[in-house]
């Protein structure tokens, strides 16, 4: 019995834990959110289109490669590949994250894989590394997911009635950018991501006109195949 | 292809590219350079989502514009910072500072 209640205290206080960690992190998201909704509305999509691909997908960065690819008039492969090309980072996520919840039923594991987002990935991966061995520590990804999840769909309705009263001079394709930037930001000092970088951001440059909006690919490949060259021929570049 | 199929699809892929290898990976039958390779993603992904959207602006290349020079701030603020929240609330105020002033 006060074994029941003490577990119950304990998984409660790690969801918590892991709602507390990520909210630092939804300051962008709410950005993000609000600007991926006002853009749907201004490229002629509904608000229930805004909301839904919110619901279904959860992914912001692929649903904003989602709508541009489509209202660029790109072919289905080229954004169905470009969605799997910026969803790959994922692989790395679960590779991480599968040694902790191992051991957890296939239930658990869709649910945990569901709510996987980049912020989620951040906090939760350090407070998994730390407290592995707490048969209860998977709560505080639980907690982290769900956060983003909310505050994902609650800025998306903020952005959908903020849709008509956005300034046209501010560029929303700016304010993208800037979030894309802000999630390499880390990076940027680092001499072998500092190449990686400058080499995806100079062939999306010179690709750019490239029939069906293939340059995110082809940028994308460009860096990944240079750095699996940084890592086998030119480990030197690396410290 | 209705826009709703499109949307169950990529709802489809992003689950799938979350869950399969969370639960079905074995970490060990990966080659360490696998792994570092695959931590390179972001850097090789986003530049191609950041740069085009600086400097086209309708399918022509500009060099000198508002977005470049707002970019400038917030490249600066993220390579010095390295810190998220700093870079986007440096861009924006920066961004919007300049549309304002001219």
């Amino acid at each position: 019995m006060y074994q029941s209640i003490f577990t119950r205290m304990k998984r409660r206080q790690i969801f918590l834990q892991g709602i507390k960690d990520v909210l630092p992190l939804n300051i962008p998201v709410i950005l993000f959110g609000i600007f991926y909704a006002v853009l749907c509305i201004e490229l002629g999509f509904s608000a229930y289109f805004a909301i839904g691909t919110s619901l279904i997908i959860f992914a912001g960065g692929s649903q904003l490669i989602f709508i541009t690819l489509l209202t660029a008039g790109a072919v289905p492969w080229v954004i169905f590949g470009s969605v799997i090309m910026n969803n790959s980072r994922n692989f790395l996520y679960g590779a991480v994250f599968s040694k902790y919840i191992e051991k957890k039923s296939s239930v658990w594991k869709v649910i945990l894989s569901f709510f996987l987002t980049d912020q989620c990935f951040a906090v939760s991966n350090d407070y998994l590394k730390k407290n592995y061995k707490n048969k209860f520590a998977h709560y505080h990804m639980l907690g982290s997911g769900i956060t983003v999840w909310v505050i994902w769909q609650l800025s998306n309705l903020i952005g959908v009635w903020l849709g008509d009263i956005v300034s046209d001079q501010l560029s929303l394709n700016f304010f993208v950018a800037i979030t894309f930037l802000a999630l390499i930001a880390k990076d940027l000092g680092k001499l072998d991501h500092f190449i990686i970088i400058i080499v995806s951001a100079i062939c999306s440059l010179i690709f750019y006109n490239l029939p069906l909006k293939a340059y995110v690919i082809v940028a994308a490949i460009a860096g990944i195949y240079l750095a699996y060259l940084i890592n086998t021929k030119f480990k030197k570049l690396i410290k | 292809m209705s826009i709703w199929t499109y949307t169950i699809i990529i709802g489809i892929l992003t689950f799938l590219s979350r869950y399969i290898v969370t639960a079905f990976a074995n970490t060990k039958t990966y080659s360490e350079t696998t792994k570092k390779v695959l931590s390179y993603v972001p850097s090789a992904v986003f530049p191609s989502l950041i740069f085009p959207a600086i400097f086209y602006k309708q399918n022509n290349f500009e060099i000198y514009n508002t977005e470049v020079l707002a970019f400038i701030f917030a490249l600066l603020a993220a390579y010095f910072s390295k810190n998220i929240l700093i870079t986007v609330i440096c861009g924006l105020v920066s961004y919007v500072t300049i549309i304002f002033l001219i």
